[in-house]
């Protein structure tokens, strides 16, 4: 991206897109680009978090972005605690700026949240001292996941100013969709949103995103195709008729992907529905699927996050041997 | 409907009054059928006689018109077979001048799956003798929780989404499956009577009900539900039809809700333009139908609605009922009756009281169904299908339940005098009814 360097980090939290310049988020790709090539090699250590300390706190269960986060504080040096509802004093019956309070007695640098309501990380955000990185509010935002999307595009050798995105699924409940289209639209991306009615939320097009109820005609010519996930709890006659129904219209396949651009990428935030959301055939395809990459990349934009979030800085850091 | 003959089968129609309400044609002429089609239609295209491989069909003068369409009909099939089934609840359609008749959902198992839509199409085929088109449920079992597959519904052919007889009273599912229908411009037609307020009610509230004891039905149940639905098309963009008013009160609604420029429509059944409460007298089951026979003053209601236009088609509301369904205390009596067979002699009527014009009352028994429901027919054009109805609007008989061809034989028409009467019914250019 030929954006101006804005060497430094003014913000004390990253809550959510929105308040990112294109200018910053432009460097902080650059700076994951650092981080998921350092990530290559065989000693994949930098000690830029040396000292510091790292809390996950997962109020909502998580695999992969738990583990993201926790492999790329340890690959800053910083020394990570994971803590889950299972087993905690939320379980007790603590309120989750008790929580918080007690959490932050112990001086953590950076506190990385996942909460199933929206909003509850910026309250959060207000009661302790360190940073806080959003992993996931409710159908808010998730502004990590949308970073390494970005990242996951780029490596790919595309633009995103002028890129042809389209957000396909269940717009409504997901905050990853929330992300994305800020991040993109912000970028100078067209961004279309592609699902039935019942899954979009009122005035989506108010994003900046034009609106398509039939697929075909949504991913028509498009660069990007992501999919998003489908609750089970989703599928049966509330927002959708079934599984069959939503796959035949809205699930992705050879046949509907035909209609996007011959090269377009195949992204999805996981974890996959396969014969829901997506047609296995398509979802393993190595030339166009990009699923697992998105994974791999997540660790690298992470590690940007934590560094410029602690460290105040989008400079890529000099290193010689780490 | 018969096989196709190796050479083209023609039929000539002389002398006929053509009456087409999608043209608003009403002229002396004769008519063309080459296999099921409308070759030819006008006024002078028999001047140099008819073709001579034709069959003639002197008109003497009577009506041509499109074969009828009904939107509202329950034809038992499958689950109960005892009340009526496609053979004879389509054979009733064609001696009543229809030629098209869309089933309602409400059958054992309910019309909510691909494959019951396929059984209803193909047993229409193999047995019915006029075209069946099923509309399919709107909620699972009609149950009025879980939206069905209205997208693979449609493509397996239901024409239209409804939950029959029954209201789906919550509101979030009632828009949830609006907005749902919009991504592929589907048409939900809904029976609008709230069953909180309708309660254990069995006919109209008022005075007569008050007299007999019987637990009324509040005029209220029937506006409510449609100012509801209103709200939520204004909200959802949803092709919405309100299945059968009956009430003064939805005749302004439906109105007003028009004049906004809302994609709303109604329709009507000849019980609620022809009769009223009163019917219902020393508690005759007969009369005792869903919605319920209101007062006067709202049939002069519906009565002036179909005059300007706000009510755009008239159903059958055919919900045959065996004798056990209606030999019972009127509480505990089914309600439905009859609707196939009355329905062109009662909506001549309209026409015989200088209500409605003939091109205005057919309109809402042809071309209007057929564009709300996007279905073939309704009109005399070139290349439209032959399904045509042959009728003397002026012959005076007296309605006779014992003699209609559905397997149920319960009307609140019956013995009444009516004039007009289905003389040939034609379905693709075969006659599938002949009367006399």
């Amino acid at each position: 991206m030929n954006v101006t360097r804005t060497p430094a980090f003014r913000h004390r939290h990253l809550l959510d897109i929105d308040g990112l310049s294109a200018a910053e988020i432009g460097a902080l790709l650059d700076l994951a680009d650092f981080y998921v090539d350092l990530g290559r090699r065989a000693d994949k250590k930098i000690n830029r978090l040396r000292g510091r300390t790292l809390v996950n706190l997962f109020f909502e269960s998580s695999t992969r972005t738990r583990t993201s986060f926790e492999l790329a504080g340890k690959r800053l040096g910083a020394d990570v605690i994971n803590m889950s509802v299972e087993g905690s004093s939320i379980k007790k019956g603590e309120t989750l700026i008790d929580t918080a309070m007690t959490l932050n007695a112990m001086q953590p640098d950076v506190m990385v949240v996942r909460h199933s309501d929206s909003g509850a990380v910026e309250l959060l955000s207000q009661k302790v001292d360190g940073a806080v990185i959003n992993a996931g509010d409710g159908s808010h935002a998730h502004p990590t996941q949308a970073l390494l999307d970005a990242v996951t595009i780029r490596r790919r050798g595309k633009r995103l100013s002028g890129l042809v995105v389209a957000i396909c699924g269940d717009i409504l409940h997901s905050r990853v969709a929330r992300s994305n289209i800020m991040l993109l639209t912000t970028m100078g991306a067209v961004v279309r949103v592609v699902a039935p009615p019942t899954l979009l939320p009122t005035a989506v097009e108010r994003l900046g995103v034009e609106v398509h109820h039939d697929m075909r005609k949504g991913l028509k010519d498009v660069d990007i195709v992501m999919m998003l996930r489908l609750q089970l709890e989703r599928m049966h006659g509330a927002f959708v008729p079934s599984i069959r129904e939503y796959f035949h219209f809205y699930g992705l396949d050879r046949e509907k992907l035909s209609l996007a651009k011959e090269d377009a990428l195949i992204m999805h935030p996981g974890p996959m529905n396969r014969g829901v959301e997506i047609d296995s055939e398509v979802a393993d395809d190595i030339n166009r699927s990009v699923i697992r990459e998105q994974v791999e990349i997540g660790v690298g934009v992470r590690m940007a996050c934590l560094d410029a979030l602690v460290n105040h800085t989008l400079e890529i850091p000099v290193e010689k041997a780490a | 409907m018969s096989a196709a003959s190796p050479t083209a089968r023609r039929v000539a129609y002389r002398n006929a009054r053509l009456l087409d309400p999608s043209s608003g044609l009403d002229a002396k002429g004769g008519l063309l059928t080459v296999n099921g089609t409308i070759a030819d239609l006008g006024p002078h295209i028999f001047a140099a006689g008819t073709p001579d491989d034709a069959e003639v069909v002197d008109c003497k003068g009577l009506c041509l018109a499109p074969g009828l369409i009904d939107l509202r009909a329950s034809l038992g099939e499958p689950g109960a077979e005892h009340k009526e089934t496609i053979a004879t609840g389509t054979r009733s359609a064609a001696a009543g001048g229809v030629t098209s008749v869309v089933v309602t959902p409400d059958t054992r198992p309910v019309l909510d799956d691909i494959a019951l839509v396929e059984f209803i199409e193909r047993q229409g085929k193999a047995t019915g003798v006029v075209h069946v088109y099923p509309s399919a449920a709107v909620t699972r079992s009609l149950e009025g929780k879980e939206m069905t597959e209205l997208g693979m519904l449609a493509e397996a052919g239901a024409v239209a989404f409804t939950d029959g007889f029954k209201s789906i009273t919550n509101a979030m599912v009632m828009r949830r499956a609006l907005s749902y229908a919009t991504a592929f411009g589907l048409l939900i037609s809904h029976h609008t009577e709230s069953p909180d307020l309708v309660g254990t009610g069995v006919m109209n509230q008022g005075e007569l009900a008050t007299r007999l004891g019987l637990s009324g039905i509040l005029n209220e149940s029937e506006v409510i539900m449609l100012e509801r639905d209103i709200r939520l098309v204004l909200a959802t963009g949803a092709r919405y039809h309100a299945a059968s008013i009956s009430t003064a009160d939805s005749v302004d609604v439906i109105r007003a809700a028009k004049a906004q420029g809302l994609p709303v429509t109604c329709g009507v059944s000849p019980c609620h333009f022809a009769l009223n409460e009163n019917e219902v007298g020393d508690y005759r089951t007969f009369a005792k139908v869903s919605p319920p026979l209101r007062s006067e003053d709202d049939r002069r209601a519906i009565v002036a609605g179909l005059r300007d236009g706000t009510i755009d088609v008239i159903c059958s509301n055919h919900k045959p009922q065996d004798q056990d369904s209606k030999r019972r205390p009127f509480a505990q009596a089914a309600f439905g009756a009859v609707g196939l067979e009355t329905l062109l002699p009662i909506g001549l009527e309209l026409v015989h009281k200088g209500e409605l014009t003939m091109i205005e009352m057919l309109r809402r028994l042809t071309s209007a169904p057929a564009q709300l429901y996007r279905l073939p027919g309704g009109r005399l054009a070139k290349g439209a299908p032959a399904d045509l109805v042959l009728f003397d609007p002026g012959m005076p008989w007296r309605i006779d339940a014992d003699a209609f061809l559905s397997k149920s034989k319960n009307s609140p028409f019956d013995r009444r005098p009516v004039q007009g009467r289905a003389l040939r019914t034609v379905v693709e250019g075969e006659t599938v009814h002949l009367f006399g």
